[in-house]
């Protein structure tokens, strides 16, 4: 009895003092930055999420790894970066429930965030709650100023809704202007909340510019055949094709724009037209159609993304999103470098005051926590994807109309 | 845009929902299984077709020599060690339904996430005879007049097996009454188990043919496996021209709302139909044989 009572006092000690001694290790640093996110694997977010989102955390992890992780000035060393990942099944309050354990529970340095506005939006107040800086590469919002204000650890990469409008419309005005385009337009939506809102704000500023919106109909997601509302479109005698579509019916609208012989001298879709298979797939048919975002494939290192994602992932990087997700965590890197510690709050201080950061999208600057100045509409052009609107961006290519017939 | 043009475009559709509907048919109807799995095999085709095309640059319809007996032999393996078991343990048919469908919905996810994990969530698409097809003076899209025809040749040599041959007699037995189709001399475990697999077979067809011209990701199945359960009920269960029918008609029913009403209510427009039908025929246009 009392030997064991010994053995276990032995034990309790021996524990104690293990913990002591891997807590004064833990002060000296860390073995690695762990970086958690819960992100959609399955579900209908799923898509999105793989295309634009999860190969870019996996490049980033891959790039730092490779380099021996990120130099931690307060510790005198590389740290390599260990990665906590969650399914959130395209369910937002796991999504939420996910995050909280992250921060709570598994206590890791960042977090990077969820694939959708709608999740970043749900997700925003979580992070500034436990602190976190909130890089929400995948959420727009008409009231980005507002939010920001609200929750101080956000910050925002893509624009406001109506500028992708407003950046389309700057082109077709040009071309109206010199009495080349026709003021009528077909606009076509997906049948949800996103081709709702983007076909209420495009429409309310093509009207606003005198243009007439001679077809407008909505299509449900998934539909099986929009050859009726090509016909229609190319019955309806405008000069300009708008869809405000996602990936799989951006595919379908293009295909069967090509079997019918549709070709308006502008055929803009929305989400799916920057990927990759959206240009490997129709090859060089494509050219000249235009779709929402734009990169600049020209910026220092963007080729050599490109490659690597590639390379690394097996996914290439979409000409919107894409780029701006590593972007998000080269400036995420940058900033603990610059800040020389895993002190959030700090890290978070560099973030906002210590841009313009240098990245795969051209320098980006976070102190208004919004990154303002970029893409607003793109076009494939010799099998790129790339971005012609606002005019005034550096980078920015010549427009090509009217698109070249299929 | 004309009526005939608008029926046409229906037709063409309405001919690859009545393809699905009569390899479901010959799984519920004539194997009795109820299997919710169905679709996914649709979707394991489609990508059997993409890859074969994209990395090989193998047409989709030479394709479908590989993929189809590959469906064919996987539907008869899990007819035969999955579903027999289920088929000599039930009692009634509503058992054998009620059990199959809770089977068939574990291996629909199981499919499901084996195909997100290998192939990724993402929608696929790959361009095969895009091009514009004359047709009376009508522009339809090639690749989808090459899937109404492959589905019409299909439907013809399905017709005639059923009809002209011995094995089609059987077929036909096997719907009615299976207890009789087996007092005469009808082989009834394997003759379900071909005609299980024979619809997987279809449904693999339907796949292949449906890639060419629709994106698809791991999880349409279940659209499609719904649209043959609407189909197959709404032309009468074991009744193939019954499918035939309904499929036709629900792909026209489509076509008309699309232009007429709103694209977004045609699948209220289906329902709506099915519900008539219901109502009307209960059970199903040409009744169950």
């Amino acid at each position: 009895m009392r030997r064991q009572s010994n053995l276990l006092a032995l034990t309790a000690a021996l524990a104690v003092a293990g913990t002591v001694a891997s807590a004064a290790i833990a002060a000296d640093a860390p073995k690695s930055i762990r970086i958690g996110y819960a992100i959609s694997l399955s579900g209908v977010n799923a898509q999105g999420a793989g295309v634009t989102t999860l190969p870019g955390y996996q490049l980033w992890v891959h790039d730092v790894n490779a380099k021996g992780g990120i130099m931690v000035k307060e510790f005198g060393k590389r740290i390599p970066v260990e990665v906590i990942q969650y399914d959130d099944t395209s369910s937002a309050e796991t999504m939420l429930r996910l995050e909280e354990k992250l921060m709570s529970q598994d206590k890791v340095d960042f977090v990077l965030p969820p694939w959708s506005t709608g999740f970043n939006l749900a997700a925003a107040p979580i992070f500034a709650k436990y602190g976190y800086p909130h890089l929400a590469v995948t959420a727009n919002a008409n009231d980005e100023t507002d939010l920001v204000k609200r929750y101080p650890t956000l910050f925002f990469f893509l624009n406001q809704p109506i500028h992708y409008g407003e950046a389309l419309i700057a082109v077709l005005n040009k071309e109206k202007a010199a009495g080349k385009l026709n003021n009528k337009i077909a606009m076509l939506s997906v049948g949800d909340q996103f081709g709702a809102e983007m076909s209420a704000g495009f429409g309310a500023g093509l009207k606003a510019a005198g243009y007439e919106i001679v077809l407008q109909k909505s299509y449900p997601l998934g539909a099986a055949d929009l050859t009726s509302e090509i016909k229609e479109a190319k019955a309806s005698g405008a000069d300009t094709f708008i869809a405000a579509s996602y990936p799989p019916d951006t595919f379908m609208l293009t295909g069967t724009a090509i079997a019918q012989g549709y070709n308006p001298k502008i055929f803009y879709t929305a989400v799916g037209t920057a990927f990759a298979e959206y240009g490997g797939n129709f090859k060089e048919k494509v050219n000249g159609v235009m779709g929402i975002g734009g990169w600049n494939p020209n910026l220092p290192g963007a080729q050599d993304y490109y490659k690597r994602q590639v390379a690394v992932t097996g996914h290439a990087p979409d000409g919107w999103a894409s780029p701006l997700t590593y972007a998000s965590l080269q400036i995420l890197e940058q900033a603990i470098e610059k800040a020389g510690t895993l002190d959030r709050k700090k890290v978070l201080d560099t973030i906002v005051n210590g841009g313009p950061w240098q990245t795969v999208s051209g320098p980006i600057d976070l102190k208004t926590h919004i990154h303002e100045k970029q893409w607003g509409a793109g076009q494939w052009q010799k099998g790129q994807f790339v971005g012609v609107s606002p005019a005034d961006m550096p980078g920015a290519q010549p427009v090509i109309f009217p698109k070249p017939a299929w | 845009m004309s009526l005939i043009e608008i029926v046409l475009g229906g037709v063409i559709l309405g001919g690859l929902y009545a393809l699905i509907a009569i390899g479901f048919n010959l799984q519920y109807g004539v194997a009795r299984i109820v299997n919710l799995a169905y679709g996914e095999f649709l979707m394991t085709a489609a990508f059997a077709a993409f890859w074969m095309y994209t990395l090989w640059q193998v047409s989709p319809i030479l394709g479908m020599v590989l993929s189809v007996p590959a469906t064919f032999a996987a539907n008869w393996l899990i007819y035969r060690l999955l579903m027999l078991p289920l088929v000599r343990r039930a009692r009634t048919r509503e058992q054998l339904e009620g059990e199959t469908i809770l089977a068939t919905f574990g291996l629909l996810f199981v499919l499901r996430g084996l195909a997100t994990l290998a192939f990724s969530a993402n929608n696929r698409f790959y361009d095969y005879l895009g091009q514009p097809m004359v047709i009376f003076g009508f522009t339809f899209a090639a690749n989808r007049v090459l899937a109404f025809g492959v589905a019409c040749v299909l439907g013809v040599v399905i017709w005639l097996v059923i009809t002209r041959t011995r094995y089609g007699a059987a077929v036909r037995a096997l719907a009615i009454d299976p207890v009789g189709a087996q007092l005469s001399g009808v082989n009834v475990t394997r003759l379900s188990a071909l005609a299980f697999a024979g619809g997987g077979a279809l449904v693999a067809a339907a796949g292949t043919l449906i890639s060419t011209f629709l994106s698809f990701n791991p999880a349409i199945g279940v659209e499609f496996t719904m649209k043959a359960l609407v189909v197959v009920i709404m032309g009468g269960v074991g009744n193939m021209m019954g499918s035939l029918l309904a499929g036709l008609m629900l792909g026209i029913a489509e076509a008309l709302c699309t232009y007429y009403i709103d694209s977004g209510l045609t699948l209220a427009v289906a329902y709506a139909l099915f519900l008539i039908v219901l109502v009307i025929r209960p059970r199903g246009l040409l009744g169950t044989p």
